[in-house]
């Protein structure tokens, strides 16, 4: 039997404590006595009298902790004190005191919800660089929703990223889909095995939904923002979210969507795909398909194209060559598309019969960037010049954004008209008035309207857009046709179905496919003389 | 695994900063999601953090150093002595004050008055005009008590005849000095300079002051550390309430007054004295928190405060690592429930040196372990647990002697890190009394205040700019 004694300087334990510890360890196999007390004057005559009070206590004072071990042997002691310092070294929980207020940081985010893997940010863009790059030195994937955000912290941010192997989805990304999560503006799309990385958030939407809707399946959607592809960035997350998608054993296909890449960018994008045998499509809005097919990329012109190209390659990718399931797929894809086009021609022939004598122009008004680029690109080809807020060329660029000219194509999410104000997507008034509005032109024919669905859009479209559309027509807004397109998913919120049912029963020609409801509109106007 | 691809094969697990929507739609998607309360940082130069995440190693190493230093104190009141004879650079005509250094021009209403009634108190002027006239002169001396290793509750102001507590740190080697708390209503601390309060001060040095220095040097010394650690399990916060420790004050030295004191009257006047002041611990858990954290100055590159004090003009904050630079803003005034008569117009902006006893963890830190004055925080026993919960978010580390009952016996946040302030925009809560803001009335009511930003924003920048400089 031996008895070994510690003291602890300046550690305060209340007795009840200690009592309770001392009880503990008097539990333990081989431990024949132990006393763990504040060293008081009362404590000593305890520990005194009970044969405890050793002589290397001599030198303590009041305010010291000691114990006292007597145990069999060396290795019961040693036991006996390692239990001592788990019990009295633990760092106590809060108490259950009522409602736990919300954690006001990071760091107590981190350590209220274990395993945290991505923070979602949209606080004001001036702070959120610093708060995204807190989070990405705790290991966190960030999703950077906010904008306003410098071109050099972005840059760091993704170098940082990149050296980590952390995701930077944005700034101002809008859309992603991690594991099968929505994040942000997004929908609920089927999972599946094409993977995408986009530089377009509606763009993003728009095809996740197509690849759900006709069958297929998204493994995950990485967005980066609108600036990743260009010049300065260097397309860094672009590049890792790809390289991410190649190495995923969930995606069979990658599909990739942006405006056209800077060519340093183009050169890094073909230089990884090259490195894959599953099937890569792009789609880079606006550029020239020839340089994206000499990447060794498949190229699509718009995002219907991208998005049935994957599809159709996805059913077979990994059981022939990249080149071949992709081969057969355009082929496949372009037999549809041709049929597509037909039924879209004939019927922009009809609605052209309903529009009021004289009118001639089209005023396309929008609440995805994406959307109103895409739209410009294939009114383009039908009509020639088309003018916007952000036209594909300067000279088209309107004078003032509240007065459209000829064909106009405005995309209502640009800044200057949500300083102050949400979302197109969320907050219908000014497109509803712009609407009527524009009804007022005795030379509108078609006014055409994209309608975003998913999480974080308006909950019910129909109720701000109808009652519009009610409004235009009864003024003298009469003959004229509403053309729209729908971005969503039967288990959205809102319901793609309903919602595409309730324009169609308004009279409205509403199409699943933004690029569909171009081409109706483009055809209507040409059919009314308004040809290239 | 690594990396992104890492990420692909875990639950996603979302911690969303802003619009709350958001979360919600993350939630009924069954996302394990956390929507945090944030709000931006301070206004510092962004360039800060970055030289902070730069240095993160050397500050979190000082940091420990620091922590160690403040946790491992040993306040002891080891006995008693005048100003001029202990207080480090006391002379006749130095007048100590409370918070920042400030000047005659700029000092509050109950700094001047306590000055005034200092000036009379040692026989250098015989009306408060002639005082006023002598404080202005040119010819007194002011310098903050932090500046002399003392300290002092609201104005703070200590002469070379006032008799001051010797407070030894037994750890480090390290003295802290601070007067004997007068009681409420009209005292000196509170800018008071009628003739009562000349009276009880001089009393205070010729009745209490040597009955209390006998009983101490009896005593040998009183363990200040494990008062307050008691106290903490009483309901005191050793700020704003001080009922338990000085309960525990009386019965550690009445035993040894009646031993010391031939004439029992005296004895019990001055026993009766202390059992009357429900606050006269204070002026112990001041010097005692001031003793342990000023073991933890000039750690180089620590982002701890050693001390946060206030004049009634300025708010101040000294950091371990940018030794005797003060960081200054205006102080704030307090959110206080007034006594009867009083409203907001008549407090004076935030004073006092008691802001110590949180920068050592006590005080509005140690909140949760007060009950009884929940009424300043909302009135719920929650409310006071969720202020002590937010200020461990902003310190370094926990207290091994003062704990909290109410939170499982957990020590109190201890160790302020400039950084995590600048960071989280969360700042240090102080419970505290209110002074009126002219001189002489005396306390109005009592409240809580959070410490204003600017201090901590130059401070946070000051550490930076040593950082890079010393690179």
């Amino acid at each position: 039997m031996i008895t070994k004694g510690i003291i602890k300087k300046g550690e305060y334990f209340d007795s009840v404590s200690l009592m309770n510890t001392a009880k503990e360890l008097g539990k333990l196999k081989g431990v024949a006595d132990c006393a763990v007390v504040m060293g008081t004057k009362e404590n000593r005559s305890i520990l005194q009298n009970s044969g405890l009070l050793l002589p290397e206590f001599d030198k303590s004072g009041d305010a010291d902790l000691l114990i006292a071990v007597k145990a069999q042997d060396e290795a019961a002691v040693s036991a006996a004190l390692e239990k001592l310092n788990s019990l009295l070294g633990r760092k106590k929980p809060a108490a259950s005191a009522g409602a736990a207020p919300r954690p006001r940081s990071l760091d107590a985010a981190v350590e209220g919800l274990p395993g945290a893997n991505l923070a979602l940010i949209s606080v004001a863009g001036r702070y959120a660089g610093a708060l995204a790059m807190s989070a990405l030195r705790k290991g966190l994937h960030v999703m950077l929703f906010s904008d306003n955000i410098s071109l050099e912290q972005e840059i760091k941010l993704k170098q940082f990223g990149r050296g980590n192997g952390l995701l930077v989805m944005g700034p101002d990304c809008g859309t992603a889909i991690i594991n099968g999560v929505p994040l942000a503006f997004a929908n609920v799309v089927k999972r599946g095995t094409i993977g995408m990385v986009a530089a377009a958030g509606t763009g993003l939407q728009e095809v996740t939904c197509i690849v759900s809707n006709e069958g297929g399946g998204v493994s995950q959607a990485i967005g980066t923002g609108g600036r990743d592809i260009k010049k300065d960035v260097g397309g860094i997350m672009f590049l890792e979210g790809l390289k991410a998608l190649i190495a995923d054993k969930e995606t069979k296909t990658i599909l990739l969507v942006s405006k056209p890449p800077y060519p340093e960018v183009m050169k890094k994008i073909s230089a990884q795909a090259a490195k894959t045998d599953k099937p890569v499509v792009a789609v880079f809005l606006g550029g020239d398909k020839a340089v994206a097919q000499k990447a060794g990329l498949a190229a699509a012109s718009d995002l219907k194209e991208a998005a049935l190209l994957a599809l159709h390659a996805d059913a077979y990718a990994g059981k022939k060559s990249a080149k071949a399931v992709l081969s057969t797929a355009a082929k496949t894809v372009q037999a549809r598309l041709l049929s597509d086009q037909k039924k879209l021609k004939s019927e922009a022939k009809k609605l052209s019969a309903k529009v009021g004598r004289g009118r001639k122009y089209v005023r396309g008004l929008f609440s995805g960037g994406t959307f109103c680029t895409e739209t410009q690109l294939i009114m383009k080809d039908l009509l020639g010049e088309v003018y916007s807020n952000v036209p594909l060329s300067a000279e088209l660029k309107l004078a003032d954004s509240l007065k459209s000219v000829k064909n106009t194509v405005i995309d209502l999410g640009e800044d200057e008209f949500t300083v102050g104000r949400p979302h197109p997507m969320i907050d219908y008034a000014l497109r509803c008035k712009r609407i009527i509005a524009e009804a007022q032109n005795k030379d509108v024919a078609v006014i055409a309207l994209d309608v975003v669905l998913g999480y974080g859009s308006h909950g019910d479209p129909l109720s701000e857009l109808l009652p519009a559309i009610e409004k235009a027509r009864k003024g003298a807004g009469k003959g004229i046709v509403f053309v729209a397109s729908v971005t969503g998913t039967d288990a959205d919120p809102q319901s793609r179905g309903r919602v595409l049912e309730g324009l169609r029963a308004a009279g409205v020609a509403a199409y699943g496919f933004n690029a569909d409801a171009a081409v109706v509109a483009g055809h209507i106007i040409r059919f009314l003389g308004g040809a290239k | 695994m690594k990396g992104v691809n890492k990420l692909f094969s875990e639950e996603l697990r979302v911690l969303n900063f802003g619009l709350e929507s958001f979360s919600a739609t993350l939630s009924g998607a069954g996302v394990k999601n956390t929507q945090v309360d944030w709000k931006p940082p301070l206004g510092v130069n962004p360039e800060v953090f970055d030289i902070f995440a730069e240095h993160k190693a050397e500050i979190d190493a000082a940091n420990e150093i620091a922590l160690g230093k403040i946790v491992s104190a040993q306040p002891v009141l080891c006995g008693m002595g005048k100003a001029l004879d202990l207080v480090p650079g006391m002379k006749r005509n130095l007048i100590l004050h409370s918070g920042p250094p400030v000047t005659w021009d700029r000092m509050c209403g109950p700094t001047r008055g306590g000055i005034m009634a200092a000036l009379m108190y040692e026989g250098m002027a015989s009306t408060p005009e002639e005082a006023e006239k002598l404080a202005a002169s040119g010819q007194i001396e002011y310098a903050p008590c932090h500046e002399h290793d003392s300290v002092g509750p609201m104005a703070g102001i200590v002469s070379a005849s006032m008799p001051v507590f010797v407070v030894r740190n037994e750890e480090h080697g390290n003295t802290a000095y601070c007067t004997m708390n007068e009681g409420l209503g009209k005292v000196l601390r509170y800018g008071a300079y009628s003739e009562e309060v000349i009276a009880r001060l001089k009393w205070m040095e010729t009745d209490l002051y040597p009955v209390l220095e006998k009983a101490i040097a009896k005593l040998g010394k009183i363990d200040l550390k494990n008062m307050i650690a008691q106290a903490l399990h009483m309901g005191d916060e050793v700020h704003n309430r001080n009922r338990a420790g000085t309960s525990l004050f009386f019965r550690a030295v009445a035993p040894a007054v009646m031993r010391t004191c031939a004439d029992q009257e005296k004895a019990a006047k001055c026993l009766e004295f202390i059992n009357g002041n429900d606050h006269f611990f204070l002026n112990l858990s001041m010097p005692a928190s001031k003793a342990s954290l000023d073991a933890a100055r000039n750690v180089e590159k620590s982002s701890i405060v050693v001390c946060m004090a206030r004049n009634g003009t300025d708010f101040g904050v000294q950091l371990s690592g940018t030794g005797g630079e003060w960081f200054t803003g205006p102080a704030p005034v307090v959110d206080a429930l007034f006594f009867p008569g009083f409203t907001k117009d008549d407090a004076n902006p935030d004073i006092g040196d008691s802001a110590i006893t949180e920068t050592g963890g006590l005080g509005g830190f140690a909140i949760a372990a007060s009950p009884a004055i929940v009424k300043f925080v909302g009135g719920q026993a929650a409310d006071a647990l969720n202020y002590t919960m937010q200020m461990y978010e902003i310190t370094t580390g926990e207290s091994k002697a003062y704990q909290i009952p109410q939170l499982d016996f957990r020590g109190t946040p201890t160790a302020i890190d400039v950084r995590k302030v600048a960071e989280k925009s969360i700042f240090p809560f102080i419970d505290t009394g209110v002074a009126h803001k002219k001189a002489g009335v005396g306390q109005v009511g009592a409240g809580v205040v959070s410490a204003p930003s600017e201090p901590f924003r130059k401070a946070a920048e000051g550490l930076a700019r040593r950082l890079s400089d010393v690179k």
